[in-house]
């Protein structure tokens, strides 16, 4: 029964990153979107935290958002994957539920 | 068809419309006889703080509405108690919501479960949908 | 599979429209059924005919009702959000005896029950706000 967690603010502005983390369960996805994605970026100060989580969670990030903010691919820490929109479609649908951390 | 039905809650209320909008809607929910569940973790542990006085701010106050809850077979309120500690919190800053179990001859119990983020986190994952605002 | 998506926050001030416009093209690309779309909180002003944005930019609200119009998505406007943001077809503008409407073609205002439907009937629900 795996989860879809969606974040989609700042972790330098708001702590749903942080708290989504806290909640996410082993076999979870996390999928960062809109100003989220800046939390990917290989060097901030969340990649610690998202490498935990890594651990026994997959974390994605959504290219369109990235590159939006100026950011290329091959920014992104290790480990995080590149998705498209119709790979958030399939997250959304191969996970049984989603939880969009507003 | 039934569903388990989760409303997050992670803001304060006031600040912002989701706190009274997000009550609207499970009052709604409510009525389609889902099962339904409130989580309060972070800053939403605030909308069920005890004692809220909005006369100064000229808004108006909806806290009692959570107490209404009850007869509408709302009664699960998850309030993570790290999220009350981390703000210097506890369960007795909250409001008394209780609700009557028609199962025991409508004694009065506590609406509000005190659980902590592991538990929380379970919590979230027995859902089939979860709404957030 | 069966989709319904909650849109929280109003056009352009937030991002969460455009990227609920993105996520169903790709749903519906990929053969998926959006069975709604609704619409609350300031989301509710997706649905104004009366937007004008400069020229060179997207008009969302055209983009929703294109979506309504060519793949049957339907859009729902929560009435009581829409009656506090002032979003009024004609029907609910006569009711209140206002002197306009101001509701986009392929929107319709109803009531939070089609939402918890729409949670009800869908396999998933998709929350986009802010």
């Amino acid at each position: 029964m795996s989860m879809l967690h969606i974040v989609n603010k700042s972790p330098f502005e708001r702590n749903a990153l942080a708290s989504c983390l806290g909640h996410a369960l082993e076999g979870d996805s996390v999928l960062l979107i809109e100003d989220a994605v800046v939390g990917a970026i290989d060097g901030s100060n969340f990649i610690e935290q998202i490498k935990v989580a890594m651990a026994d969670k997959s974390v994605y990030v959504l290219g369109a958002d990235l590159a939006a903010r100026g950011m290329q691919e091959n920014r992104v820490a290790e480990g995080i994957q590149v998705v498209d929109y119709a790979g958030f479609v399939d997250l959304a649908a191969n996970n049984e539920k989603t939880q969009s951390w507003l | 068809m039934s569903k388990k039905f989760m409303y997050v809650n992670r803001k304060a209320p006031y600040g912002t419309v989701y706190a009274l909008e997000s009550l609207e809607v499970v009052l709604i929910a409510a009525a389609f006889e889902q099962d339904v569940s409130l989580a309060f973790i972070d800053d939403g542990v605030y909308q069920i703080a005890k004692g809220q006085d909005t006369k100064g701010i000229g808004m108006k106050g909806f806290s009692a509405t959570y107490n209404a809850l009850g007869d509408y077979d709302v009664n699960k309120f998850y309030v993570e108690r790290e999220s009350l500690e981390e703000r210097g919190l506890t369960e007795d800053d909250l409001m008394p919501i209780v609700y009557e179990d028609e199962d025991d001859d409508w004694a009065e119990k506590p609406s509000v479960k005190i659980v902590s983020r592991a538990e929380m986190a379970q919590v979230l994952s027995e859902q089939d949908v979860t709404l957030s605002f | 599979m069966k989709f319904t998506i909650l849109v929280n926050e109003g056009p352009y001030q937030h991002q969460s429209s455009d990227s609920a416009l993105q996520f169903i093209r790709a749903a519906l690309e990929k053969g998926h059924e959006i069975f709604r779309v609704f619409f609350y909180h300031d989301g509710v002003n997706n649905g104004t005919r009366l937007a004008v944005p400069p020229k060179d930019d997207r008009l969302i609200q055209n983009e929703w009702s294109a979506l309504a119009e060519e793949h049957g998505v339907d859009l729902v406007i929560c009435i009581a959000a829409a009656q506090r943001r002032g979003l009024m077809d004609a029907d609910e503008a006569k009711r209140q005896g206002l002197d306009a409407n101001n509701i986009a073609p392929g929107f319709r205002i109803s009531g939070l029950g089609q939402l918890i439907d729409g949670n009800i009937e869908a396999d998933r629900t998709v929350v986009f706000g802010d």
